[in-house]
């Protein structure tokens, strides 16, 4: 019988260390992991850096290439973390190839901080405004959109 | 532009997004998973970065390396989302739009305070 999706939270496993003694400490990473992170990584940022050279913008124009990457990467994320997790078998490298490699390096945070600043700066508030609404909107309704298609599909044992 | 340069976009995204992964790894076993604090790291310390660089005023292909492909792959705008839409699922809304909000603020005064540190070096 399938386990209810709903039970299926994020993949944060618990307790990693001892209250009191926390460290930093470098997570234990095998290569493969490690190499499936940078070839999605090199990938995305090559779509990501070819977008932002191909669409060049002021800083008080709608940062399409930057807005179009993230809202994507939000989508794909959503899809193939919630595919990974609740619908195939455990994999230890489609997670970091697609998700923390593609995804990641697909989509910013950097950027579109530095372009807010740039439109703060130019004085265009309601640029600035609207497109951190639109980021945050699109962004959180590309994850919901793409988890619940995945979650339409009953799961397969 | 040449093949170089997109040789070296690719390989210095790759380099970027492993920093991530281990920089969140870090903070995340060091103070818990209660609250995305290593994406919200990794985030905040590529935005000073990024401000930094935009302050010095780089030229176009150093800008694109250092700028675009590496802070740009290092900062992550999809597992800042994913957090926050996995948040909302757990029911933990105060926490979610603290994530949404948090990051923003100390996003754009971060790139801020890079910006400023960088034109005057």
């Amino acid at each position: 019988m399938p386990e209810p999706a709903a039970e299926v939270t994020v993949s944060y496993p618990a307790g990693s260390s001892p209250p009191g003694r926390a460290r930093l400490a470098l997570p234990r990473a095998d290569r493969r992991e490690i190499a499936a992170i940078f070839a999605g990584g090199a990938i995305g940022t090559v779509a990501r850096a070819a977008l932002a050279e191909a669409f060049p913008h002021s800083a008080t124009e709608w940062p399409w290439p930057t807005f179009g990457v993230n809202i994507v990467a939000a989508f794909l994320v959503g899809y193939f973390v919630t595919r990974l997790q609740e619908r195939l078998p455990l994999s230890s490298y489609r997670r970091p190839l697609l998700g923390t490699g593609l995804c990641g390096g697909l989509s910013t945070f950097s950027t579109m901080q530095v372009e807010i600043l740039k439109m703060l700066s130019a004085h265009a508030w309601g640029l600035a405004a609207g497109y951190i609404a639109a980021s945050i909107v699109a962004g959180y309704a590309a994850i919901h959109l793409a988890t619940a298609l995945v979650r339409r599909v009953r799961v397969r044992r | 532009m040449n093949v170089l340069i997109w040789v070296a976009v690719a390989l210095i995204g790759g380099a970027g997004s492993v920093a991530r992964f281990l920089v969140d790894g870090a903070i995340s076993s060091a103070v818990g998973r209660d609250f995305p604090f290593g994406t919200m790291a990794v985030n905040i310390s590529g935005a000073v970065i990024l401000g930094l660089l935009t302050g010095l005023a780089l030229g176009h292909g150093e800008a694109l390396l250092a700028g675009t492909a590496a802070v740009g792959s290092y900062t992550t705008f999809s597992t800042w989302m994913l957090e926050t839409q996995r948040l909302t699922e757990e029911r933990q809304y105060r926490t979610a739009v603290l994530n949404v909000v948090v990051s923003l603020a100390l996003g754009v005064a971060a790139a801020a305070v890079g910006r400023l540190i960088g034109a005057q070096l």
